[in-house]
């Protein structure tokens, strides 16, 4: 049975916002202008690469449903089991069901701790016992293991690499069709100039993103086939595991976070620097009594009332799934409140500028309705604005998740994230021996994720903010003024 | 200038209202009372006896905005919106749900608070301006680019892994500082020199890029060329001229971060255990004390307004051309 959390149904419609918004940037010779030079840009084009990956990984955890139970129940009805499970869930199936009874270290065949074992002539010894998955096909693993993993490991590498080279020469050839040129020409064309004239787009960048990611991937995909490659968490799930299901709640709080802001910061905005006058007193009023109201403490005190409201009305959720995705919609929803007023202040500063402009007084002077003014002739040219504090704000948003569910006011302690993750691996730092492989995978993927949203938002800010394509010097990464400085909240 | 300062403040009385306003919505309005008693005292098996006690114990028995049933101006005074909020606005902060007083907490844990507030925000601001001073003096050759990725990398790690690293690695691995803890006076200052270093790198990255594209933008002004061919050193150049200019979006940077100088240190404190105010927030938080996350909210919101005309104050201290008009 298929299930449509209240976040999928919102991710989907952000999905087609998306292609929305590609439909326009085709049709505006601008906008097509400004992806080019992200596209040419070679660090750009590379985290947009491992960005496309996590988003893939987030959309296939969004499609959810509840397998059918074996047994159908009274009269021939199937039950449905209470579980929500995803497509990411179903392919990853291995990762999710062989778990351990606790901890095991990554690539470990015997458990983390001692336990007392009874061994078949009836006496007890205190020992590591073997995992249960883990390891398992190996028939002797204090000799076997190292060869065994050393094996996988350099067989994943080859596949990689293999697999790299195939999809790299695939690529190239089609790159020569649509050129019509020799594929020997255009790979060495791909290789040593990535911005001439006719080919704008960094391939080269692409390509290689593309390889290393095949390369890293391959021998994980051989080894987790039978080990567990992160090791496991407390409740023995494999921290692989985990850390994909974290991808979707990073990625969901960044973006529909943004999705929530966007309608609240763009209407008032424009509004008030369109209108002047006590429309503008008004919304100036509203969004400075917001700000200054420290972020991380109205967050707070909007969670903790959701969570009284959630409390106190317990029938409302059918499963602790949606109950989970419904805090997690109104994390989103507080965020976007608490955070749309750098937005919009950039906005009515930007409509002030505008409606003084010829083309816009022009337009007033033919009788154009306010609402045509605003539509035609101003919101198309804040479209920059909007577009790249929205990139810029993502990898803020990534991190604030972290911070709030350690503080207790972020995701439902039983939804997978990063910060529940963090905050768990608090107390197993504190262990000796230390666990610090649940830590590390977090850090590991939050800064993957973060690091290439950051350096995309920089490129994307490079490519669509007037003023930094005006002055462009070598490597220099443009202005930060326009989205403000990021990373400072919380 | 004192009637600069008056207007001011006198704006930011409507704001505190609003603020005030806001937070009695958020509390009183989307839940009621009886619901946050529910809460506390477990959500199955409540009578509304035991809601009803609770309630008269902490004072939220009483009506909303008019209370029909008192006399001449007690209709209005004997009421949750002016026990609640309109106290507020002399600093009187009530008492937590737990029945301590809010107001003495906050005099006790202000000292801890700033302690280490303070020394991040004073030596971290030296720090970074050094650190995109020296970018910009050695810019567009390999250093910068290196010192600008490093930023990026810097900036895109969560601060809770600096400080779970820092305290891995300084306290438990090489024993240099306490792992956490407090004390009073003097003895203080071994507890404090990890957060205050560990804050101090977690907002390297973000910043040094930050003031690295004010310097840089300076650095194309007119000022600059006539200054290089007066024939002045680069090291003047830099710090005699363009540091100066550069003085004011500086300062507008600064405001940014007052609100965090108060509870940026939110994780810190509570990581550390340090009993300031963060910490206690997130206690509050925690415990679902409500009476003690709007006092927070409220000071909070007076705190950064306080900031704010502080900032305007000290744009006139650096830049002789700013007129209190």
């Amino acid at each position: 049975m298929p299930v449509l959390l209240w976040t999928d149904a919102l991710v989907f419609l952000l999905v087609g916002a998306l292609c929305v918004f590609a439909w326009t940037c085709a049709r505006s010779e601008t906008l097509r202008q400004g992806w080019r030079r992200v596209a040419s840009n070679g660090i750009g084009m590379a985290s947009a690469v491992v960005l496309a990956v996590f988003v893939a990984i987030g959309l296939l955890d969004s499609l959810h449903f509840r397998p059918a139970l074996e047994k159908p129940g009274e009269g021939g009805k199937v039950a449905y089991s209470v579980d929500v499970l995803s497509v990411l869930d179903l392919l990853v199936a291995p990762l999710r069901e062989r778990r351990e009874r606790t901890y095991s270290a990554p690539l470990a065949v015997v458990a983390f701790q001692k336990e007392t074992v009874q061994r078949p002539d009836g006496s007890q010894v205190r020992e590591f016992p073997r995992l249960r998955h883990g390891g398992a096909h190996l028939a002797d693993p204090a000799t076997g293991r190292a060869t065994d993993v050393a094996w996988r490991t350099a067989g994943g590498l080859l596949l990689g690499l293999a697999a790299a080279a195939l999809f790299c020469t695939a690529w190239i050839a089609a790159i020569a069709r649509v050129r019509r040129a020799a594929f020997r020409a255009t790979a060495a064309s791909v290789w040593h100039d990535s911005g001439d004239a006719q080919a704008p787009v960094h391939w080269r960048a692409f390509l290689l993103a593309v390889s290393v990611l095949l390369v890293v991937a391959a021998p994980v995909l051989l080894l987790s086939m039978h080990y567990h490659v992160l090791g496991t968490s407390k409740i023995g799930q494999s921290v692989l595991y985990l850390s994909l299901k974290s991808i979707r709640t990073s990625l969901v709080i960044g973006t529909l976070t943004t999705l929530v802001l966007m309608p609240f910061a763009v209407l008032l905005g424009i509004a008030a620097g369109y209108f002047k006058g006590w429309v503008d007193d008004l919304i100036q009023y509203v969004y400075t009594t917001i700000e200054s109201i420290p972020s991380v403490l109205l967050i707070a005190a909007g969670v903790l009332l959701i969570q009284v409201y959630m409390e106190t009305r317990p029938g409302l959720f059918e499963t602790s799934a949606q109950r989970a995705d419904f805090r997690l919609l109104m994390l989103c929803v507080i965020l976007g409140l608490a955070n749309w007023t750098g937005l919009c202040r950039l906005l009515r500063g930007e409509a002030l500028k505008l409606r003084e402009l010829e083309y816009v007084q022009a337009a007033h002077a033919f009788g154009v309705s306010h609402w045509r003014i605003i539509v035609r002739h101003l919101a198309p040219n804040m479209l920059h604005i909007v577009l790249i504090s929205a990139v810029m704000g993502f990898s803020g948003l990534v991190l604030a998740e972290a911070v709030l569910s350690y503080v207790g006011v972020g995701v439902d302690p039983s939804m997978i994230s990063f910060g529940t993750m963090i905050n768990d691996a608090r107390l197993e730092m504190a262990r000796e021996p230390m666990v610090w492989w649940s830590l590390a995978a977090a850090f590991g993927f939050m800064l993957a994720l973060v690091l290439a949203a950051n350096l995309f938002a920089d490129a994307v800010r490079d490519a669509f903010d007037p003023r930094s394509t005006v002055r462009r010097t070598g490597f220099r990464i443009g202005p930060a003024r326009l989205a403000g400085r990021q990373g400072e909240g919380a | 200038m004192t009637a600069y300062l008056l207007r001011r403040l006198l704006y930011a009385v409507p704001i505190l209202i609003g603020v005030n306003l806001l937070t009695f919505a958020l509390f009183f309005m989307v839940n009621t009372p009886d619901d946050m008693a529910r809460m506390q005292l477990g959500v199955k098996r409540v009578t509304p006896e035991a809601i009803e006690d609770w309630k008269r114990e902490r004072g939220y028995d009483k009506p909303l905005f008019v209370n029909a049933a008192a006399q001449g101006g007690a209709r209005f005074t004997d009421t949750i919106f002016f026990d609640k909020s309109v106290r507020l606005f002399v600093f009187d902060f009530g008492f937590s749900d737990d029945g301590r007083d809010i107001g003495r907490e906050i005099r006790e844990r202000m000292g801890p608070s700033l302690a280490i507030a303070l020394p991040v925000f004073v030596l971290g601001l030296f720090a970074y301006v050094c650190a995109a001073l020296l970018l910009v003096f050695f810019r567009q050759t390999v250093l910068d680019l290196a010192g600008v990725v490093a930023c990026v990398v810097l900036m895109s790690v969560s601060a809770m892994f600096y400080i779970i690293g820092g305290q891995y690695l300084v306290s438990k691995a090489w024993r240099l500082a306490p792992i956490s803890g407090f004390a009073d006076g003097a003895a203080m200052v071994p507890f404090l020199l990890l957060p205050v270093v560990i804050g101090i790198v977690a907002g390297l990255g973000a910043s040094t890029r930050w003031y690295r594209t004010i310097f840089l933008d300076e650095m194309g002004r007119e000022y600059v060329r006539t200054a290089r061919a007066k024939g002045l050193s680069e090291m003047r150049v830099l710090f005699g001229h363009v540091l100066r200019n550069a003085m004011i979006p500086i300062l507008t940077g600064v405001v940014v971060v007052i609100p965090s100088l108060f509870l940026g240190s939110l994780l810190f404190e509570s990581f550390f255990g340090i009993p300031g105010l963060g910490s206690y927030t997130i206690d509050a938080i925690n415990a679902q004390d409500f009476a003690v996350v709007r006092a927070m909210v409220f000071l909070g919101s007076v705190l950064y307004i306080a900031g704010l005309v502080l900032t305007d104050l000290s744009y006139a201290w650096v830049d002789p051309r700013v007129r209190f008009s």
